[in-house]
């Protein structure tokens, strides 16, 4: 399916991923759509927030639960030019998770600087 | 304005769609341009046509056509969202070797990045959804 990705206009798009990577399809689905999105070269950011920082978490294994581990994906969004992660740091501390943690490098950034990208975006989508 | 419109969440289920199609049928009778409505997610759901909800209760994927057929709006299925979840037009049903289809007359099935070219070509993408 070819689709016209030049549009000559780039906007600041904001992923802002809010749930646990497995348990519901949204965001395995949200990483879908930033994966196809990053060929429209767009101002792509994305943060972390609640439960969706276990999206990045190191070693995932949903052998037995049998659903797909994307988990690896996330490392390949550098290689897209997907390269602005955020994520809370409070919502870190309150799952016990640090940097190590992760499987990709990001920035651990406040809740005020998350309400500064959400104010300067002009696309969100929140999954 | 001009709208773009996701809708997350399947009918019946959850209020999102109805949300998603009286804030579309609003903004049309206030004079805005709806540049698409996207469904992803269990969103896709909202384009059967097999659906037959009770008499005394709303059509909702029949309210959606009608809207679309009177006022020209673009209705999209996520193809990747509408695979895993049985939504099927002709092209799909012959491409993946199917023996029906279902999706409703003014749905179209395509890809994500009509969702991205809505957020780009729009003053506004509203997300209905949890």
């Amino acid at each position: 399916m070819e689709e016209e990705t030049q549009s000559g206009i780039v906007k600041k798009f904001l992923y802002i991923n809010r749930r646990a990577p497995h348990g519901t399809i949204y965001a395995h689905e949200a990483l879908e759509t930033v994966l196809i999105g990053a060929a429209f070269e767009q101002d792509v950011t994305l943060v972390f927030i609640d439960d969706g920082v276990f999206q990045l978490k190191k070693n995932q294994d949903t052998s037995e639960i049998g659903t797909k581990n994307f988990s690896k994906t996330y490392a390949a969004l550098e290689d897209m030019d997907v390269e602005k992660l955020y994520v809370e740091k409070k919502s870190l501390e309150q799952r016990g998770l640090t940097q190590d943690d992760l499987s990709v490098d990001v920035k651990i950034i406040s809740s005020d600087q998350i309400k500064k990208l959400i104010n300067e975006s002009e696309v969100i989508l929140n999954f | 304005m001009k709208f773009g419109i996701l809708v997350n969440e399947g009918p019946y289920t959850h209020q999102a769609s109805d949300s998603a199609y009286l804030f579309t049928k609003a903004a049309i009778e206030d004079g805005h341009e709806i540049f698409r409505v996207f469904f992803y997610h269990d969103g896709v759901n909202n384009g059967t046509r097999l659906a037959t909800p009770p008499q005394d209760d709303r059509h909702i994927p029949n309210r959606w056509t009608e809207l679309a057929k009177e006022n020209n709006i673009d209705l999209v299925v996520c193809v990747a969202a509408a695979q895993r979840r049985g939504m099927v037009d002709p092209e799909e049903m012959k491409r993946n070797k199917k023996d029906a289809n279902n999706l409703a007359e003014n749905f179209r099935i395509s890809g994500l990045g009509q969702l991205i070219e809505a957020g780009i070509q729009t003053d506004r993408l509203i997300t209905f959804g949890d």
